[in-house]
């Protein structure tokens, strides 16, 4: 049988965004994918060295649409250590809390798209219907649904109030149990498990060789997760390393719905030992120096690099997210696998490709 | 199995999940972001702050004509002009904007008091 070369993307139904892959065929088989990315290339890093160094605030937080307040918390970050701004401390837990948020969003959106990839249509549904009440806290404690632009270079905008937090608890509470009956289904279904288990095994040492990062690293067994460095108010709560052994998809899925339990564990957390206090402090000066700033994402780990020259412009700008450590990995779970499992492989590992071309 | 059959129970006395949109609408939250509506242009002193700090560019203010111009379809809704106004006259709506078929942008002007 010759081999054949079949175009998946840019524009197929399973992916969200775009991302082209030649996977030449042997049969059903796939032997080798090329990837192209490229379609959706906005000149991000550039842009940022026109505008005002609090102005890029909101540029990076356009980023990506789905972890834009993790984009911000990074950039701020980086830029308060090169400017030795002291955050107060409700400003960090309040960082923490709406990060969380943002991560259970992540995932639940994974989880929809994930149930939509080998068509289970009314699981899909069932689980965007409970990442509306995420969406829905997100518009009343920021003031918008997706980027909700509350972080600035020395604290946060706006303050949650007692009744907020109140509220912030109650919805949870409300999700852990209605995720504890999503979690049945795909973890236990029997079809669920079909297309899912020893499907696109990424072995440890591959996993650590190629970089890997995120959820996909952990399913792997590299136990690695930036929030335990404690950046923000994360050094004040008990955080348990979530990581599986197997690196099939199947552990990939426990491993982000473990971490569904565990941030909804880190909101309740973090609404119990926020301090009273100042939300944001005014900041003085210009950024001078350079800077590496690391937070962990929904998708992984995301680095930024700041180089200030003592204006308010700076130099240099520099991002690597976290989808774009991770198609390495899947270019090496590709081969050997069928075409009918594609779809499922490009999504677990999560892959945000406006994150990766910015 | 049996949990099917509870589900289907408990659906048939639920309400629907999903709103029927005309006639029953989403209430939008308090102080979410919708639309940056315009200027009280009585209150403003055209001092700019807002033009400098928008991070797409488009506000506009003129100090000599005594305008405040914005371009809704530049404008990300970030809502810094709102923060940073020291008059707090610009006024952000929890609607979101409605479509347009032109691209017009809002210009709010003061009348110039004439020297008596």
């Amino acid at each position: 049988m010759p081999r054949t070369i079949i175009p998946f993307g840019p524009q197929h139904p399973v992916l969200p965004e775009p991302i082209h892959l030649k996977l030449v065929m042997q049969d059903e088989e796939i032997i080798e994918a090329i990837p192209a990315i490229g379609y959706v290339h906005r000149g991000l890093e550039k842009l940022t060295e026109t505008k005002d160094f609090n102005q890029n605030v909101f540029i990076v937080e356009r980023i990506c649409g789905i972890c834009s307040f993790k984009h911000a918390l990074a950039y701020c970050q980086g830029m308060e250590n090169l400017m030795d701004v002291e955050v107060p401390d409700r400003a960090e837990f309040l960082r923490v809390i709406w990060a969380e948020l943002h991560k259970l969003h992540s995932h639940l959106l994974w989880l929809g798209l994930l149930a939509d990839a080998f068509g289970f249509e009314s699981l899909f549904m069932q689980v965007w219907r409970d990442r509306e009440k995420i969406m829905d806290i997100m518009e009343e404690t920021a003031g918008s649904r997706v980027i909700i632009s509350t972080n600035q270079i020395g604290g946060v905008k706006r303050d949650i109030n007692e009744d907020g937090l109140k509220k912030v608890v109650k919805v949870v509470d409300e999700l852990y149990i209605d995720i504890k009956n999503v979690e049945k289904v795909f973890l236990d279904d029997y079809t669920v498990k079909h297309r899912l288990v020893g499907v696109g095994v990424l072995s440890k040492e591959d996993a650590f060789a190629l970089g890997t990062v995120g959820p996909m690293a952990r399913a792997s067994g590299i136990n690695e997760d930036l929030r335990t460095l404690g950046y923000a108010a994360y050094g004040k709560l008990e955080i348990e390393p979530i990581f599986e052994t197997d690196g099939d998809s199947y552990a990939r899925t426990k491993v982000r719905i473990r971490e569904v339990f565990q941030s909804i564990s880190l909101v309740k957390q973090a609404i119990d030992k926020i301090p009273e206090g100042e939300i944001n402090v005014k900041v003085k000066g210009n950024p001078k120096g350079e800077v590496i700033s690391r937070v962990e994402q929904p998708r992984g780990e995301a680095l930024y690099y700041m180089r200030g020259n003592g204006t308010k412009n700076l130099d240099r700008l520099r991002v690597r997210t976290p989808t774009f450590a991770n198609i390495p990995a899947l270019l090496k779970i590709l081969p050997g696998s069928q075409l009918a499992d594609v779809p499922i492989l490009i999504l677990t590992i999560d892959p945000c490709i406006s994150c990766t071309e910015r | 199995m049996f949990n099917m059959v509870g589900n289907i129970f408990k659906n048939l006395l639920k309400k629907p999940v999903t709103r029927n949109y005309p006639v029953s609408k989403r209430n939008f939250f308090k102080g979410s972001r919708g639309q940056i509506k315009g200027v009280d242009i009585s209150l403003c002193i055209f001092c700019g702050i807002c033009e400098r700090k928008c991070p797409p560019t488009a506000i506009i203010v003129d100090k000599k004509e005594k305008s405040w111009e914005i371009d809704p379809f530049k404008c990300i809704i970030c809502g810094e002009c709102v923060d940073v106004c020291p008059k707090k006259c610009i006024l952000m709506e929890e609607q979101y904007a409605s479509p347009s078929i032109k691209k017009e942008k809002h210009k709010f002007k003061q009348e110039i008091k004439k020297a008596i």
